[in-house]
């Protein structure tokens, strides 16, 4: 049992600025800790060995959720708990409110943050267990094999890797069109969703835009879809605690009985949060009915790639899509 | 002074039994009271302030004082130690298990300022100024019995007992911000403990008869 992590300088900033520094003098070393729900599993598997833990839950403003001008902003360090039973939230984005209220467990959602939640790490056990796989530095994918065990592996997009996204509140914050705040030495900068998520073609040893030394502020939703008709669904193995097979959100505007705008976007089918345009495309301007569903349902998982043990995900996906459509 | 912290310092391989030794020093770090400079010697930092990162050269100080089920328990903790460890090796309350370390069972659970966490998946160093309350402190102070403990008791609900600490912690935390839950409220409640018995029906049964004879 490999029960004692190895050491590491702990930090405990108590403003971003202290933080962002600390990170820029830690370089490749430095690792940004959230709510340590994915970090600490790393740091006792000796797989992520940082010489400085840069702990960011000592910062009050990097936690809270504020109505703005233009819609609300989530500090990057507010818990799942907090985003699940936020009035704001619930009343107006309760798409995200139930996706963060599917995350884990009780006691994960109590500690694990929105930030972290969208920022961990693949959940590719052949990663995981520290094998010198493309995702880890090496040249080989260990889950792309006739022997490998691909079943919670991705239908889209691979590129070497084909790990996917694990996070749940991610589909929901591309539907949302949310936009992420990013802070390191040389300033902040705004990254849409749609942008912060990487796939293994630009990056293959990072899930997200975050390079060392960045740290992720806030999380910014639009008024845009405020209001709209949401659809969250999760398909996981187990009802507590697990990663999705497959899980679902979309945002619909509707005037009387017709999808005016829609917005779906499907996770753990791809490396990243998957946008399903061409279902939005087929569906905007019609009735939301069973024959729309049906419609949009057999043109959903258009272009997918199986691997040897995930072709259930197909299926799995399209009646995701009907029911998110038929609501 | 260094000899007694080297000897504090946990050791997994150790089967230890003897727990006068971390008492002794625990009263002798009291009795000092010279607890700031000590940590200078120790961990080499010279200023003796609040470790919560004023320095950004210096890892945080490892005395520290925690609040557990109401007391302040001076403790010295290593930067990478989790509160499961703390709690279990250097304080005594092995009543909160460590069933995975890996956040997954629940059988660690403890809540901190009255949420439920797992103890195994937090650093020690992160709850300084939070309350901390284990298994051992939903009780009464002369050993009353909580009642959704008392329930736990009448309706069977451990088998082997070891996920039960944290089934527990969970069940309190539940009454104490809904004193009236559904079943339904209940089973979410506990879908953050695992019971490998199977015995999540009486755990539910007996939080919901607690919640009843409260």
């Amino acid at each position: 049992m490999k029960d004692m992590m190895p050491n590491f300088n702990l930090l405990q900033p108590t403003d971003v600025a202290s933080a962002v520094s600390m990170l820029a003098d830690a370089g490749e070393n430095g690792w940004a800790m959230a709510g340590g729900q994915d970090s600490l599993d790393w740091f006792k598997d000796r797989i992520k060995r940082p010489t400085t833990v840069v702990d960011l839950s000592g910062i009050a403003s990097l936690s809270g959720i504020r109505e703005t001008a233009d819609g609300v902003e989530i500090g990057a360090m507010t818990t799942l708990t907090d985003v699940e039973n936020n009035a704001i939230i619930k009343e107006k984005y309760g798409l995200l409110s139930t996706a963060a209220g599917r995350v884990a467990s009780p006691q994960i959602r109590n500690k694990g943050t929105l930030g972290g939640n969208i920022s961990q790490d693949a959940r590719c056990w052949y990663y995981r267990s520290g094998l010198d796989c493309y995702r880890a530095g090496g040249n080989t994918c260990y889950a792309d094999t006739p022997e490998g065990m691909n079943r919670e592996h991705c239908l889209f997009a691979a590129s070497r890797c084909v790990a996917v996204t694990p996070s749940d509140t991610a589909v929901a914050l591309v539907t949302l069109d949310a936009s992420m705040v990013i802070q390191n030495a040389s300033g902040e900068q705004v990254v849409a969703a749609a942008d912060y998520f990487v796939g293994p073609d630009i990056d293959i040893e990072n899930m997200t835009v975050l390079k060392p030394g960045d740290i992720l502020t806030a999380i910014r939703i639009p008024a845009a879809w405020a209001n709209a008709t949401f659809y969250f669904e999760k398909v996981a193995d187990r009802n507590t605690w697990d990663f999705p097979l497959v899980n679902i959100a979309s945002a619909i505007k509707l005037n009387g009985s017709t999808i005016e705008d829609i917005r779906i976007t499907c996770g753990a089918v791809e490396c990243v949060p998957k946008r399903l345009n061409v279902v939005e495309d087929i569906v905007r301007g019609s009735e939301r009915n069973e024959d729309t569903a049906t419609l949009a349902a057999g043109a959903a998982a258009r272009g997918a790639a199986p691997l040897n043990y995930n072709h259930f995900k197909i299926p799995l996906m399209e009646n995701l899509v009907k029911r998110a459509i038929r609501g | 002074m260094q000899k007694k912290f080297s000897s504090d310092r946990y050791d997994p391989l150790s089967t230890e039994r003897d727990a006068l030794s971390r008492r002794n020093f625990i009263k002798g770090v009291i009795a000092a009271g010279t607890v700031a400079g000590a940590a200078g010697l120790v961990t080499g930092c010279s200023d003796g302030s609040d470790s919560s990162g004023g320095s950004a050269a210096s890892s945080v100080e490892r005395l520290i004082t925690i609040n557990v089920n109401g007391n302040s328990r001076p403790v010295d903790v290593l930067p990478n130690e989790t509160l499961a460890q703390t709690l279990r090796n250097k304080l005594g309350l092995t009543g909160t298990k460590i069933g995975c370390d890996r956040g997954s069972c629940g059988a660690c659970t403890v809540m901190i300022d009255g949420v439920t966490q797992n103890s195994c998946s937090i650093l020690t160093h992160t709850v300084r100024g939070a309350s901390v309350v284990t298994v051992e402190g939903v009780g009464g102070a002369n050993g009353e019995l909580h009642p959704v403990q008392q329930a736990m008791i009448e309706e069977l609900a451990p088998q082997c007992g070891y996920c039960t600490p944290g089934q527990v912690v969970s069940g309190v935390s539940l009454l104490q911000r809904n004193p009236n839950p559904t079943r339904d409220e209940v089973r979410n409640a506990l879908a953050g403990n695992l019971c490998r018995c199977g015995a999540y029906n009486n755990y539910i049964n007996a939080i919901v008869k607690a919640a009843e004879s409260a």
